[in-house]
């Protein structure tokens, strides 16, 4: 019998595309961040460039806007010194028409090395890394709502970096993990490391029960999903979520699910707490909290450069 | 592996005191990962040198990336000081083709602009192909491409050479 290949990787094992964290052999995930903690003290150098991508050019192409993605990618080709070229797709040939593969071909046509995309459609990056050339790489930075595997790479950079080992620790994830791609890969990053105990915690109608079988303790009751945690990784609420009749009101919201001083003493003295940003304050997290002690936030920013850096470097090094 | 008569501890002490000369008051010694990393932590100690030595790693510089991809087994450079106007000392196991050397300088200018670059070797096995010298290197031989030299430890923590026959 033939195991059909991850798309992701080449006959050697190697990463040739990020397109998900799903079905990635852990010792590539640690691989990852060993050479991200490589690229950490890039950014704190006189130069903060080095030469691994010169000369290569890199397409960022977002037909869903995300205006920190892009420039975290952006900062990360730079400081590999690769020629980055943003396409904002979402308001240009889309809008004439175009298809996406006869994008994809145009821009292949212009020598484009690395495509970076971000999609409204779960799926559109494994679409495009089937038809590129095969010296052409595909990072997925964010499709519908399947997967955001730099986010989960970097959200694990960051628990490594505070927590050490995996194979101890409680992991919450709080808020809307149901439209949540970072959710997703973040719970299949944490389960390919290790982690024993992942908690989605959330109303209802955000944490539906058939998550369980990703594997995870659904919890409803902040109380219960917050208690001894060693991480809490707050999800940013989607304020469109708000009108579908999926939540009462912001204020509710927060009342249950936001966390506050009172609901972080609940969990482990030396708990951190995460969130990929872009925070609303009172909404989801109190202010004292996320500018708190505890909080790992803005680390979690200047990580993700360095794991965008670490993910781009290797696929490009890598043969297809 | 071939028997050659390196006796690498003997070298050690022979590079040890040929760096001495070399040294000024403000110098600082950087090893280069791996093997003059190991070189420059016992330098370090046995010249009584004050503050920490340099750790540099080629990787990020190297020019064959393009067919080896990324070498993320490296230790990063570690710097723990400002090179800025500091005569540095780059100290190496083998020196070979000059690649390596060429890529750490790079690396080496990353962080400032230091007063002067030398380099220090246990041994210059010849084969270079940049204008690259070693301004103290304690032996000089002559190796043909197939054979792979480097510093390794044995398990009484002495310096011993490893010597492999590359298989095509």
């Amino acid at each position: 019998m033939t195991m059909s290949r991850n798309p992701q990787l080449n006959a050697h094992g190697e990463l040739i595309h990020l397109l998900s964290i799903e079905g990635l052999p852990r010792a590539v995930i640690h691989q990852i961040l060993d050479t991200a903690g490589t690229f950490l003290s890039v950014s704190e150098r006189e130069v903060k460039k080095v030469p691994l991508l010169r000369g290569k050019s890199v397409f960022n192409l977002f037909f869903e806007n995300s205006t920190r993605t892009r420039t975290t990618f952006e900062i990360a080709a730079k400081r590999l010194s690769a020629d980055v070229i943003n396409l904002d797709i979402a308001r240009s040939s889309t809008a004439k028409g175009e298809s996406l593969l006869d994008t994809i071909a145009n821009l292949s046509a212009m020598h484009a090395d690395m495509f970076v995309v971000r999609h409204g459609e779960s799926g559109a990056p494994y679409l495009i890394a089937q038809h590129v050339a095969p010296h052409v790489h595909v990072v997925n930075a964010g499709d519908g709502r399947h997967a955001h595997p730099t986010q989960g790479l970097l959200d694990m950079y960051t628990i490594r970096h505070y927590k050490r080992d995996f194979t101890q620790l409680s992991v919450a994830i709080v808020g809307d993990i149901v439209h949540s791609r970072v959710a997703r890969s973040d719970i299949h990053a944490l389960t390919i490391l290790g982690v024993p105990d992942i908690r989605a915690v959330g109303p209802k109608t955000l944490v539906p029960g058939d998550l369980r079988e990703m594997g995870v303790r659904v919890c409803h009751d902040m109380t219960e999903g917050v208690k001894d945690a060693d991480v809490i990784i707050m999800l940013r609420l989607q304020n469109e979520r708000m009108s579908g009749a999926m939540l009462p009101s912001a204020g509710e919201y927060f009342k249950n699910y936001g966390l506050t001083a009172q609901k972080l003493a609940l969990a482990r003295s030396d708990a951190i707490v995460m969130h990929p940003g872009p925070i609303n304050r009172g909404v989801e997290i109190d202010s004292a909290v996320a500018d708190g002690k505890q909080s790992v936030i803005l680390p979690q920013v200047s990580f993700g450069i360095a794991v965008r850096m670490a993910v781009m470097s290797t696929i490009a090094g890598n043969d297809t | 592996m071939t028997p050659l008569l390196l006796d690498a501890e003997a070298l050690y002490a022979q590079l040890r005191e040929g760096l001495r000369p070399m040294l000024r008051a403000d110098s600082a010694i950087v090893g280069i990962w791996s093997g003059g990393a190991w070189l420059a932590e016992r330098l370090q100690r046995d010249l009584g040198l004050p503050g920490p030595h340099g750790v540099i790693s080629s990787t990020l510089h190297r020019d064959d990336f393009g067919e080896r991809g990324l070498v993320a087994k490296a230790d990063p450079t570690h710097l723990p000081f400002s090179v800025e106007g500091r005569p540095i000392v780059l100290v190496d196991d083998v020196l070979y083709t000059g690649r390596t050397i060429r890529a750490v300088i790079n690396e080496l200018f990353d962080f400032g602009r230091p007063a002067s670059v030398a380099l220090a070797v246990l041994v210059d096995r010849g084969g270079r192909e940049l204008p690259i010298e070693a301004a103290y290197a304690a032996a000089r031989i002559s190796l043909p491409p197939t054979q792979r030299l480097s510093l390794a430890h044995d398990a009484s923590g002495h310096f011993v050479f490893d010597i492999e026959n590359k298989t095509a």
